[in-house]
């Protein structure tokens, strides 16, 4: 598999950026969705998948947003939404929910975030602004937790300014914790090689290399390695 | 042996002023409403809350923030969009905060209440809310060193109790509940109904009854469910 840039197309859609996680989360795993943007990666899950879903409000095998008849106060998500429940679902109190985290038993988690590093540093709890309320729910445990931790974001904040960058300089979630990052621009993998673009939408590994501080690798198909990008 | 109540004010009698109180619910799901209304009635103040979220709305703890009962909050996720009292509040520097991972504030609970004296986690390493805590490394990873988090007394939410107090919830209203009936001195439980012993099926029943000290019987409030 080598780096591909998608030059015929603009940037990903917050909906097909939703899909595009989607797509490379494995059958059959047990997987978290974060409250916020992730929410929308369930909607792009086949049923045939067999993918369940884990809230830390204490169920595996949660189902799609409840609507009508179906809401029931007792039900909800992380987000506090109501949801409805899949057949073979279970609940579970709090501390056995974060034991399922801590103890490494969900596959995948997928996370917002306002920055994230080159070293797969997170950070998406608090912009550390002396008025702000810190508030960090299970965003710790999930980075640490699960054994892998896809993130997924705009690339650029709104005044242009990269958030993959060398160093978080927004308050920490967690260290070299990301091994996914899913942006509307392009999708990296992140490990102790550095960082990698699998794929570009609407602009070249060129320029992003030229926009972001942190060193590029691309996917080399031949070498089945990768290999510095600038 | 655990006593019935069907009052609520009953129910909640005898919480001192500067008491922890250990508050289920996660958002209003499984929130004691009826047993944190009782509290404001009953008046005890000073109290530190130790809870997921820092209220929701106007009812439950937010009610009790908003009497000004409360000194100091522990818990992971007070931000909300509707957790205007606890912001008006601690912007104001009327109430303290402690932020601790969700993870991490149920398993100080579930410490106090087995009895564990602290506990190596790995959450929070490198991050603000592990600053000034002792680490270690095991197993070639870091881990923070946890202290349990121990209530004077337990405020929770169940779906059914029986006489003798063991408790089953209902759907993601268990959340913090089973926990915290561990990690109190005084656990008080509300139900939507108690049944007679016997009447719940011991392979079902999630909180045994030596956690549980009153159970407040809401069915004559609320109607038989």
């Amino acid at each position: 598999m080598s780096t591909v840039e998608h030059l015929d197309r603009g940037p990903l859609a917050r909906d097909e950026l939703a899909a595009r996680v989607a797509r490379d989360i494995p059958p059959g795993s047990f997987v978290n969705l974060g409250i916020g943007q992730p929410t929308m990666v369930a909607d792009h899950l086949p049923a045939a998948s067999g993918v369940v879903l884990h809230t830390e409000n204490g169920m595996l095998g949660m189902g799609p947003a409840a609507h009508g008849d179906e809401i029931d106060p007792d039900l909800i998500n992380a987000g506090k939404f109501p949801v409805t429940e899949l057949p073979g679902a279970s609940y579970f109190h709090h501390a056995d929910s974060f034991a399922m985290m801590r103890g490494g038993h969900l596959d995948v988690c997928v996370l917002g975030a306002f920055q994230v590093s080159g070293r797969g540093d997170l950070a998406n709890w608090h912009t550390g602004a002396p008025d702000a309320i810190p508030a960090v729910g299970g965003a710790m445990d999930l980075a640490t937790g699960a054994k892998q931790v896809f993130v997924m974001m705009t690339l650029f904040a709104k005044d242009g300014t990269p958030k993959l960058v060398p160093e978080c300089t927004y308050p920490l979630t967690g260290l070299a914790c990301v091994s996914r990052l899913y942006t509307d621009r392009a999708v990296f993998h992140i490990g102790p090689e550095g960082v990698t673009v699998a794929e570009t939408y609407g602009t070249s590994v060129a320029e992003l290399a030229s926009r972001l501080e942190v060193p590029l690798r691309t996917l080399d198909a031949t070498e089945g390695t990768n290999r510095r990008a600038s | 042996m655990t006593a019935v109540f069907t009052d609520p004010d009953e129910a909640v009698a005898g919480i001192a002023d500067g008491s922890t109180v250990l508050v289920g619910g996660f958002g209003l799901a499984g929130m004691p409403i009826g047993l944190i209304d009782a509290l404001i009635r009953q008046g005890a103040t000073d109290l530190t809350v130790v809870s997921n979220n820092a209220g929701n709305g106007d009812t439950g703890l937010a009610a009790l923030l908003a009497a000004g009962r409360v000194r100091k909050m522990i818990c992971s996720f007070p931000r909300q969009s509707d957790s205007w009292v606890f912001d008006g509040l601690y912007r104001s520097g009327k109430i303290e905060l402690e932020v601790v991972p969700q993870g991490t504030l149920a398993e100080r609970m579930r410490a106090a209440g087995a009895g564990i004296g602290a506990f190596y986690c790995p959450t929070g390493v490198g991050t603000p809310l592990a600053e000034g805590k002792e680490t270690r490394t095991i197993d070639g990873r870091d881990h923070v060193l946890e202290y349990p988090i121990r209530g004077d007394v337990a405020l929770i939410g169940a779906h059914v109790g029986d006489r003798m107090g063991n408790l089953v919830y209902r759907k993601t209203a268990r959340n913090f509940g089973p926990v915290m009936a561990t990690a109190a001195t005084l656990t008080i439980a509300q139900v939507h109904h108690v049944v007679e012993t016997g009447g719940l099926d011991p392979e079902s029943v999630v909180t045994p009854c030596i956690y549980v000290d009153r159970i407040l019987d809401l069915s004559a409030t609320e109607g038989n469910q």
